[in-house]
């Protein structure tokens, strides 16, 4: 089972690994953005972390997941903020208010939010946005779970998916987000929203994985 | 990203934004106030009333005075602040548009950047739950930004002073939200802004520089955040670099000999009064060729790009009913306009 303690534990995991990428990513925005970037995931993981951690203990799946979307925007705004928002409400909406959901069900959730990332940020695969990861890896879980693979092998399709998606986006020209006003002159550089998806991604993909084997 | 930390006179860079705010309720606590609930929403003394619409700017900032400069009785309502060149989230412009709804609507105004424009979107639909009518009118001035025929892409850079001026005016004179929005948009449709970028900005989280800028360039049509502009230059003399932003303006605004204009000269940080009114002597120049008549003229960092060198030339093509909202009085913290022939009596 997919429990409280463990959507805690991932969103911990998340405030470290992207408050420890903060710089690079703020350097990946700064060649062809603001470069704020990185300030803002890093705000945003650690104020959803937190906002987790302050709950009591009753908490559901949905409380967290809506704490941690609330708790992300407030802190940041910016276009981070919102697209992952809307991505962790509607996880919990897949979510349930339930303590614990079966782990066969977990990959249902990376497919909700990357419905909630295309929903509110309206680009589509191409764009060089986060897009170009979420969708391939919605679209990995989708296709592991019809086929009946395990988790762990699910999980490793959808790290897979969400790293290619990410080097992708060397090779396109973007259209939406800030960068879009840079033309081709985006070309060649990664987009910095498609580098933090990935590295979100690889988070959940590697806890829910070896979830299953412990 | 690249070289030294930058050197600035701050505390904590992650509390650089609310340690500012501080300071400017302690300078101008008699027009401002902090919302209760919303720090980082900032309302009007004066200027909120019944019947009234409520005109509400926001956006990140490092832009100051854009966008809590303009808060006050006969511009803004209240504005919205985000961190570091980062979009407001959506609490901050909600508790804004409420705490100044007179009942007439709501009027957000910002600059065409799709974090912005998210979180807005979203604010507008928590107020359409609390059956407030909240519009968005876009700035989009930045002529660098994006093809003529896409002026819906373009960013929203120092024009907004003037466009946030003359809605504020409409809403001021008691004009309905349909005819607020209405001269919004006319606003927003005859300011064109351009800038040059001669020295990065660094942010107070990171210290630093954002962007690389050789000795002896300058990058045309760099955004307020440092997003790269259209191309990079030999830095030359001030009159050929105005020459070069008047040509692209002009060619834009097609204006007729006669017709007027208001200008504004605005500094993105580092570059001083001098620089500017340098500047400004070859802009009269060029509009006197042109046949243009200077109906009024700001020159100052009135948005800026924290430490940014560089600065920005925005001309409003003017007619009747813009001069008319340009000239109406407003008391701002940063910008302050008394009616013309007032005794200066403070």
């Amino acid at each position: 089972m997919l429990t409280t303690g463990d959507i805690a534990r991932v969103f911990r995991q998340l405030a470290d690994t992207i408050g420890a990428a903060r710089d690079e990513l703020c350097r990946l925005d700064g060649v062809i953005g603001d470069a704020d970037h990185g300030i803002a995931m890093a705000d945003g993981f650690a104020a959803a972390s937190r906002a987790i951690d302050v709950l009591p203990g009753e908490a559901s799946l949905a409380d967290q997941l809506n704490a941690a979307a609330k708790g992300f925007l407030n802190a940041v705004g910016a276009s981070s903020g919102p697209l992952y928002a809307t991505a962790l409400m509607r996880a919990a909406k897949a979510a349930g208010a339930r303590a614990e959901m079966p782990l066969t069900e977990a990959p249902m959730l990376i497919v909700a939010m990357a419905e909630g990332i295309r929903s509110r940020g309206k680009a589509e695969q191409g764009e060089k946005t986060m897009v170009d990861v979420w969708t391939p890896a919605a679209a990995a879980a989708e296709q592991g779970m019809a086929s009946g693979l395990t988790l762990p092998e699910i999980m490793a399709r959808i790290r897979d998916a969400a790293t290619v998606g990410a080097e992708s986006t060397k090779s396109m020209v973007a259209t939406k987000g800030r960068s879009a006003r840079l033309g081709a002159r985006s070309l060649g550089h990664i987009d910095p929203g498609a580098a933090s998806a990935a590295m979100v991604l690889n988070v959940i993909a590697d806890d829910w994985g070896q979830r299953v084997k412990a | 990203m690249q070289g030294a930390m930058t050197q600035k006179l701050i505390n904590d860079g992650n509390a650089a934004v609310d340690e500012m705010l501080d300071g400017v309720m302690a300078a101008h606590g008699d027009l401002l106030q902090r919302h209760e609930r919303a720090p980082r929403a900032i309302v009007a003394r004066h200027g909120p009333r019944p019947g009234k619409v409520a005109l509400v700017i926001g956006g990140g900032s490092g832009h100051e005075p854009t966008f809590l400069g303009f808060v006050g009785k006969g511009l803004a309502d209240a504005a919205a602040i985000g961190n570091v060149f980062a979009s407001p989230p959506p609490q901050p412009a909600v508790d804004a548009a409420l705490a100044t709804y007179g009942g007439a609507g709501v009027l957000f105004m910002y600059g065409n950047y799709a974090g912005d424009v998210m979180n807005f979107d979203m604010a507008t639909e928590l107020l359409e739950l609390e059956g407030v009518e909240a519009r968005t009118v876009l700035t989009t001035d930045d002529i660098a930004s994006a093809p003529r025929d896409q002026r819906e892409r373009r960013r929203g850079v120092a024009g907004n002073v003037f466009i946030f001026k003359a809605a504020g005016a409409a809403a001021d004179l008691m004009m309905s939200l349909d005819e607020v929005e209405r001269l919004a948009r006319h606003a927003n449709a005859r300011t064109f802004t351009l800038g040059v970028a001669l020295a990065p900005c660094s942010l107070p989280q990171t210290r630093r520089a954002n962007f690389d800028i050789a000795a002896g360039e300058m990058e045309i049509g760099m955004g307020i955040h440092g997003e790269p502009g259209m191309r990079r230059e030999a830095l030359r003399p001030a009159d050929a670099v105005v020459d070069e932003i008047m040509d692209a303006i002009l060619a834009e605004m097609g204006a007729a000999k006669g017709d007027r204009v208001a200008v504004l000269v605005n500094s993105l940080g580092a570059t001083p009064l001098m620089e500017l009114y340098i500047m400004n002597r070859r802009v009269a120049q060029r509009l006197a060729e042109a046949g243009l008549i200077v109906h009024r003229t700001l020159v100052g960092p009135l948005c800026t790009s924290l430490e940014m060198a560089g600065a920005s030339i925005t001309l409003m093509h003017l007619d009747d009913e813009l001069q008319r909202l340009l000239d109406h009085p407003c008391e701002c913290a940063m910008y302050q306009l008394r009616r013309p022939g007032d005794a200066d009596d403070r």
